[in-house]
């Protein structure tokens, strides 16, 4: 993974001395709190409904074990025990106190982490796909290019006060597991004519209150010009999106506004005209950084069958939580952060601990977070995956239900969320109720229920291929349902089922649904794609179906 | 008379910002953009220093022809959010090589300092409640930089380069 070098160390730690003395000077009074706001925010810090909320970067979701080990660390000391893993590969603590987090900071620079513009109206976390460099279908690593736009966002002058926040993602394979087509910038990479990487640049995608799935603003765009060419969107972007009104203030309204042709001449007339300034990016410094992404020192294996002779337990936990590998004897392993009666996203500190310790064992020492709000150990051999999974279910975390309902992502919510409408937890928990059979879940098959607390949609609601919205109702928590939505390949906002439902009717009403899907469904259908075929009407009919008979 | 932060040094500013009184023939004066649209050829043709002053939403481009016979250009931040003007600092100073001195007026604090000052804002009038001595810290606190900017003293190292040093 990549490795500081003096400037990157200098960087973060001017950062926190910069940090210590703005929270001095708000305590002392000396900072208003209109003032210290957009500043705690550049550094991770909310104020939510309990306490402050610190968000940690953790970039395109590339942990080491000593990085993992440290969060674990700062959790218990600072906080109460566990942290919560979100679907951007960034991790949260719930209840640090504002005194404490420039030393908080400081304990993560220690470790080469930061918490440097995870929120506030700037460029964000860039994120990847999970199975970045492992996976079979990758046209490159997107990770170099991910942390060369870290580097090139963390502190920019010129694009530190935004209009809104900025999210890029960047995928290496057509199988977009970065939901690359729904963040400001999309980066798809792309082989040109001479068979050079470059990529495919999507703008304008963004979930929230207005979900719009993003457009190609270039077809192809090469390596070195990477970085001037998003330094041209952002301008144009910093300069006429909306400041009016913050609901509509992100890039995609510009784009929508403006259309895609309009938009994209005026980012080319922009890059055009900032040739000689905008800032290169050269071929050496894309090697240098791809040095620190080199495969790990894999041993030559065969592929074998590591379930076979093995308990039932072991062989589903084997299907339902491993991935493939690209290096023959390996796979790559999810740390389930799902199981029943949990709130999906959280992990305790211990767990940390003993997640790095079996990460040092079995996986090279490195530990990635997942959109799904799991962890994953990316390369373990198809030998070591059987003392692996009994670790792991020794933890708690080898519930064998990845890629099921259950599997579901819920943000934060009421419980703890100031924006929030309704809640998650209680939703999840009653879910988890709901669907606690595992055969059953697993006749279900892969279906993704993704949950946001209010239309903010940090849970994704839109994309889930059933979508469960936060609403309030005067003063009551209802929930909207939306199906149909998906990422991964084909990018589709889901379509709202209905009105929406009481809370205590959210998990009988995702019943109905899939009993439409268990009668419709044709063979080997999945349940997105029995949606595709038969549309929103014979669900909507069943669902609605008892009310009005009731009624 | 105010001060002004300006490379590095507190001064007294010798400019005077358009009031309800008209500006003696050869004093150096700041006028809105707007204003100067208005009668343009005849602040042109004063004796004096013309300086003019840039809005949040005023474009750079539409004052460029006249760049030259500036002398000083105000980029005007209206709150702590407000981020159009290091755009707008930046293109003076690099799209249209203005040399002149280009000056952060209205909510200019300290913590925003570095960061106008690498978009090429050399001179800062100050928001009242700011302390001279803190404000002018900042400007040497950070010794590297990840994207290239105007040159500070004490910022050693900067990780990439523009097109033009490459
Ligand atoms: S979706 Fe809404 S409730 Fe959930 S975390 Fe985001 S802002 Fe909070």
């Amino acid at each position: 993974m990549y490795r500081y070098d003096e400037i990157d160390q200098a960087v973060v730690d001017q950062r926190v001395a910069e940090f210590r003395d703005q929270t001095r000077r708000y305590l002392a009074g000396e900072l208003s709190e209109d003032e210290f706001r957009p500043l705690r925010l550049r550094n991770g810090l909310y104020i939510q409904r309990h306490a402050p909320m610190l968000r940690i970067a953790i970039p395109y979701g590339l942990l080491s074990t000593r990085q993992l080990r440290k969060l674990a660390e700062i959790a218990r000391k600072y906080d109460r025990g566990y942290g919560h893993f979100t679907t951007r590969q960034n991790m949260q603590l719930n209840w640090p106190e504002l005194r404490n987090v420039p030393d908080i900071l400081e304990e993560l620079a220690s470790v080469q982490m930061h918490a440097i513009q995870t929120s506030g109206n700037c460029v964000r976390n860039v994120t990847a796909d999970h199975l970045a460099g492992i996976a079979p279908d990758e046209l490159d690593d997107p990770r170099p290019y991910c942390e060369i736009l870290r580097q090139w966002s963390t502190l920019n002058p010129e694009f530190t006060y935004l209009p809104r926040k900025f999210k890029i993602a960047v995928t290496g394979s057509p199988q977009d597991r970065a939901a690359s087509e729904v963040h400001d910038i999309g980066l798809q990479m792309q082989r040109g004519s001479e068979g050079e990487i470059g990529f495919k640049v999507f703008v304008g995608g963004g979930l929230g209150r207005t979900p719009i799935i993003g457009q190609v603003v270039r077809e192809f765009l090469p390596v070195p010009d990477l970085l001037a060419y998003c330094e041209a969107i952002l301008r144009v972007y910093n300069r006429f999106g909306r400041r009016d009104n913050i609901h509509k203030a992100r890039i995609k309204i510009l784009v929508k506004s403006l259309g895609i042709e309009e938009f994209r001449r005026q980012v080319e007339a922009e890059w055009e005209g900032s040739k000689d300034f905008a800032t290169r990016l050269e071929p050496a410094e894309v090697e240098r950084v791809r040095q620190f992404f080199r495969p790990p020192a894999y041993e030559t294996l065969e592929n074998i069958d590591a379930a076979h002779n093995r308990e039932l337990e072991f062989q589903t936990w084997y299907r339902y939580n491993t991935r493939q590998h690209k290096v023959p004897g390996y796979r790559a392993v999810f740390v389930c952060l799902k199981a029943h009666g949990s709130v999906p996203g959280d992990m305790t500190s211990d767990q940390m601990d003993a997640v790095a310790d079996l990460a040092d064992r079995v996986s090279f020492g490195l530990v990635r977070t997942t959109h799904n709000q799991n962890l994953m150990l990316a390369d373990v051999r198809q030998i070591d995956l059987y003392d692996t999974w009994q670790e792991l279910k020794r933890l708690g975390l080898a519930s064998p239900n990845i890629g099921t309902l259950t599997d579901m992502i819920a943000c934060p919510g009421l419980d703890f969320c100031g924006l929030a409408n309704a809640g998650t937890i209680a939703v999840a928990k009653q879910i988890q109720q709901q669907f606690d059979d595992l055969d059953y879940l697993y006749d279900l098959g892969d279906i993704e229920i993704k949950m946001s607390g209010c239309m903010n949609a940090c849970g994704h609601h839109h994309v889930g291929h059933i979508g469960i919205l936060g609403v309030d109702k005067h003063g009551e928590e209802w929930y909207q349902i939306t199906l149909g939505g998906s990422v991964n390949g084909f990018t589709a906002l889901g379509d709202v089922i209905g009105p929406s439902v009481r809370q205590h009717e959210v998990a009988p009403t995702l019943q109905r649904i899939v009993d439409v899907y268990r009668a419709r469904r044709e063979d080997g259908e999945r349940f997105i794609d029995t949606y595709r075929r038969i549309g929103l009407k014979p669900f909507k009919d069943s669902v609605y179906v008892q009310d009005s008979a009731a009624a | 008379m105010s001060r002004i932060l300006r490379r590095h040094e507190f001064v007294a500013d010798d400019w005077v910002s358009l009031g309800d009184t008209p500006p003696g023939d050869t004093e150096s004066v700041i006028v809105p953009f707007a204003t100067f649209r208005e009668n343009r050829e005849a602040w042109l043709a004063r004796r004096g220093r013309l300086g003019v002053r840039l809005a949040p939403a005023d474009r750079v481009e539409d004052l460029a022809p006249d760049l030259p016979r500036l002398s000083l250009v105000a980029v005007e931040f209206t709150g702590p959010g407000e981020g159009r003007g290091y755009t707008t600092a930046r293109l003076l100073r690099q799209r249209y090589h203005f040399t002149g001195e280009i000056r952060a007026v209205g909510h200019v604090k300290q913590d925003q300092l570095y960061l106008m000052h690498r978009c090429g804002i050399d001179a800062f009038e100050l928001a009242p409640t700011e302390k001279p001595e803190e404000a002018l810290a900042t400007l040497t606190r950070f010794k590297v930089a990840y994207t290239p900017g105007a040159p500070l003293p004490g910022l050693v190292r900067e990780r990439f380069r523009t097109q033009r040093e490459a």
